[in-house]
């Protein structure tokens, strides 16, 4: 699944350099980009309207997370008021644990899920395969990415990364009976057909949460498949997964999260289906599974909520337009971070989730220019976080001790030097002046090599004479 | 201590401050004689077609609309009025659990009928609430879903039906909210309909009153 986090760092760098010298993914982001991109703008085609949208979002998500640990408790009384049965897990394993044990406890050893990026975080499916239960994903593009037995590449499209005609030669290869069709609709057919038969005989069904409501005990999912209903309705046991930061206090406040979340993901003023899921089968009702088990899972969230600045990173709806919007994820790719969640939001999430040791090269991959901030529905700040972690990657220079798990591992102590004079430099104007007339008057000695720099630029030479020189000279010629 | 105490202890020490909540947007004015057309727009947009019967026999209509789509074998919800459609359909009621007839409703059946409870008129929404008179699977598993809608019953928007239908004191155990047939655009962001649930939707919009 993911790169084991001691060489995510590492493999970064060359990741990248290989997707963007890849012709065909690079054709392949660039036109999904530009589709997500033009699709979000027609929903919102008034700024105004959409900063009013956003305004509510991020008021909900702020007020929701300031009152946390209260609305995680309310949520968890009615959920099993409701007959929704609660387990909590701090970290991936003990996540994986229950969800095995549930299967096990069902004598079953197929789960058929829909989409969760959650699952894909505690790298749920070779768990379960190691306990000898086997995942099948329903979601089309899941489904897709892992009969290619890859990671998704996007957190709301999976399989952005490939063209039709990989996918027909995959379908081809991998299917029993298939034969080679590059009609999508066909291909999507087969999909449907497969997954079915899946649906019908599996006894356990696995999703992802968009928003728990804790005044109520519901859990909404957003979806245009049907295959989160399936999951949710036709087996007999459902068991939902979901990060502590998803819980909103009221229904009301679904509405406004949800709009925001359709628009900013696929350009759609609502999906096919929203799904308000509060409760098993009551008695006397015909269908819905019998038992339904949520999964409260921590994973470095609470490491982002102790610090009010990166608890803003927990706003986060999970739209992915930051990444749709992001130069540098359209360039290379979601696989290339080597993380379940990339782009702009992976590089401020993973941090807390892995450590800054395995993640702090992911928050230098970003030209701050700003895009993501733009465009983020809810309102996080997401490249003064980037700056807050390389801060903390490089090492705190208050002396304090930092709360962020591997802070400082970014530490290079010639970047450090370099950072230093510079700064030394620029404070001290005589330092300064002595500098530039060296630099300009040893200009020919610059090196015409400069590393990664010149690789594809030209040198970087000083002028002959620095601008402060230059006016001095034009203020002495000038007559009184 | 338990990982539950481990997760709130963690996020109490935090100590956040309780933030306030800005007045949300008020409900989509949307007055009762538009509601239908925006409705209906809104549902045509997403590939959902709609009949309107308020003026003739729904009963009519449907059996019309089994013909035109080739339904033989359609399963009707508990709480679907009788209604004759012809000799050609086979109709059957969704009368047991699930498990009695899962394979059947996935293999033999080419509609499910259903009632809505409402409708969301600025999202283009059926809105289905669970109860023993109204299975969830049968919107979602056969490859046609017919619906019938009181048109008395279309809300303007969520805001309005979440006041109008009182559903914070007691919802349903799944209430789902439909605006068009199943879809994905998962390969190479093309459209395609019918990728888990129904193909097609069709709304059948009755007189106001005429399913009570």
């Amino acid at each position: 699944m993911n790169a084991s986090a001691s060489n995510l760092a590492d493999g970064f760098q060359s990741r990248a350099k290989g997707a963007v010298g890849n012709p065909q993914l690079r054709k392949s982001f660039r036109g999904a980009m530009d589709f997500l991109m033009a699709k979000r703008a027609s929903q919102f085609p008034n700024d105004a309207d959409f900063q009013d949208l956003r305004r509510q979002g991020e008021a909900i998500r702020r007020y929701s997370l300031s009152r946390l640990p209260a609305l995680l408790e309310q949520l968890e009384a009615n959920l099993i008021r409701n007959g929704i049965q609660v387990h909590w897990a701090e970290n991936a394993e003990q996540a994986r644990a229950i969800i095995i044990d549930l299967a096990q406890r069902a004598k079953s050893d197929l789960v058929v899920k829909g989409k969760s990026m959650v699952s894909e975080e505690i790298e749920l499916n070779h768990a379960l395969a190691a306990a000898g239960v086997e995942a099948l994903e329903s979601d089309m593009g899941e489904y897709i990415v892992q009969l290619a037995g890859e990671p998704p590449s996007h957190i709301i499209m999976p399989a952005i990364h490939k063209t039709k005609e990989e996918i027909a030669r995959l379908f081809a290869a991998k299917i029993p009976g298939v034969d080679y069709t590059d009609s999508v609709d066909e291909l999507i057919q087969i999909g449907r057909r497969v997954l079915r038969d899946n649906f019908r005989t599996t006894k356990i069904g696995l999703s992802g949460v968009n928003v728990a409501v804790a005044e109520t005990g519901t859990l909404c999912l957003v979806e245009n498949e049907g295959n989160g209903r399936m999951c949710t309705t036709v087996p007999e046991i459902h068991i939902a997964i979901t990060g502590i930061e998803k819980v909103v206090e009221k229904l009301d406040h679904v509405a406004p999260l949800m709009t925001l979340l359709t628009r900013s993901a696929t350009g759609q003023a609502v999906t096919t289906y929203f799904n308000w899921i509060s409760g098993p089968r009551r008695e006397g009702e015909l269908d819905g599974p019998k038992e339904v088990h949520l999964v409260l899972l921590d994973n470095g969230r609470t490491q982002a909520y102790a610090d009010e600045t990166f608890r803003a990173t927990l706003q986060c709806i999970r739209c992915g337009a930051c990444m749709n919007h992001c130069p540098v994820y359209t360039r290379i790719g979601g696989h290339a971070y080597g993380t379940t969640y990339p782009g702009p939001i992976g590089k401020i999430i993973s941090p807390h989730l892995l450590g800054l040791a395995s993640t702090h090269s992911l928050v230098t991959a970003s030209t701050l220019c700003g895009a993501c901030a733009e465009v983020c529905p809810v309102g996080i700040p997401i490249p003064d976080l980037l700056i807050h972690l390389r801060q903390q990657a490089q090492g705190p220079n208050s002396g304090e001790p930092s709360h962020l798990r591997g802070a400082g591992s970014g530490h290079k102590a010639l970047a450090v030097l370099a950072f230093d004079g510079w700064r030394q430099l620029y404070a001290h104007p005589t330092l300064y002046r002595l500098f530039s007339w060296f630099a300009t008057r040893l200009r020919g000695l610059t090196p015409s090599r400069q590393g990664a720099w010149t690789d594809s630029r030209a040198p970087l030479v000083p002028a002959r004479r620095s601008l402060h020189e230059l006016m001095a000279q034009r203020n002495r010629s000038r007559p009184p | 201590m338990n990982a539950r105490d481990q997760i709130l202890g963690r996020l109490r020490q935090a100590q956040a401050t309780a933030l306030s909540l800005p007045q949300l947007a008020p409900s989509a004015a949307i007055p009762e004689p538009d509601r239908v057309e925006r409705l209906k727009a809104n549902l045509e947009a997403a590939h959902g077609e709609v009949i309107d019967a308020r003026q003739g026999d729904w009963c009519n209509i449907l059996a019309a609309l089994c013909a035109a789509k080739g339904i033989r074998r359609l399963m009707l919800a508990p709480n679907v009025p009788a209604c004759g459609v012809g000799e050609t359909v086979a109709v059957e009621r969704f009368d047991r659990p699930l498990e009695a007839l899962k394979e059947h409703l996935f293999l033999g059946i080419d509609a499910g009928l259903t009632v809505a409870d409402c409708a969301l008129a600025a999202t283009g929404m059926l809105v289905l609430a669970s109860s023993p008179a109204q299975p969830r699977s049968l919107s979602l598993v056969p490859p046609i879903h017919v619906c019938l809608l009181d048109a008395g019953r279309i809300h303007a928007d969520l805001a309005a039906a979440l006041s109008a239908e009182a559903w914070d004191s007691a919802l349903p155990t799944n209430l789902i909210f439909i605006s068009g047939p199943s879809k994905t655009a998962d390969i190479q962001q093309t459209l395609a309909y019918g990728a888990h649930g129904p193909k097609q939707l069709i709304v059948i919009l009755t007189a106001a009153g005429s399913l009570s």
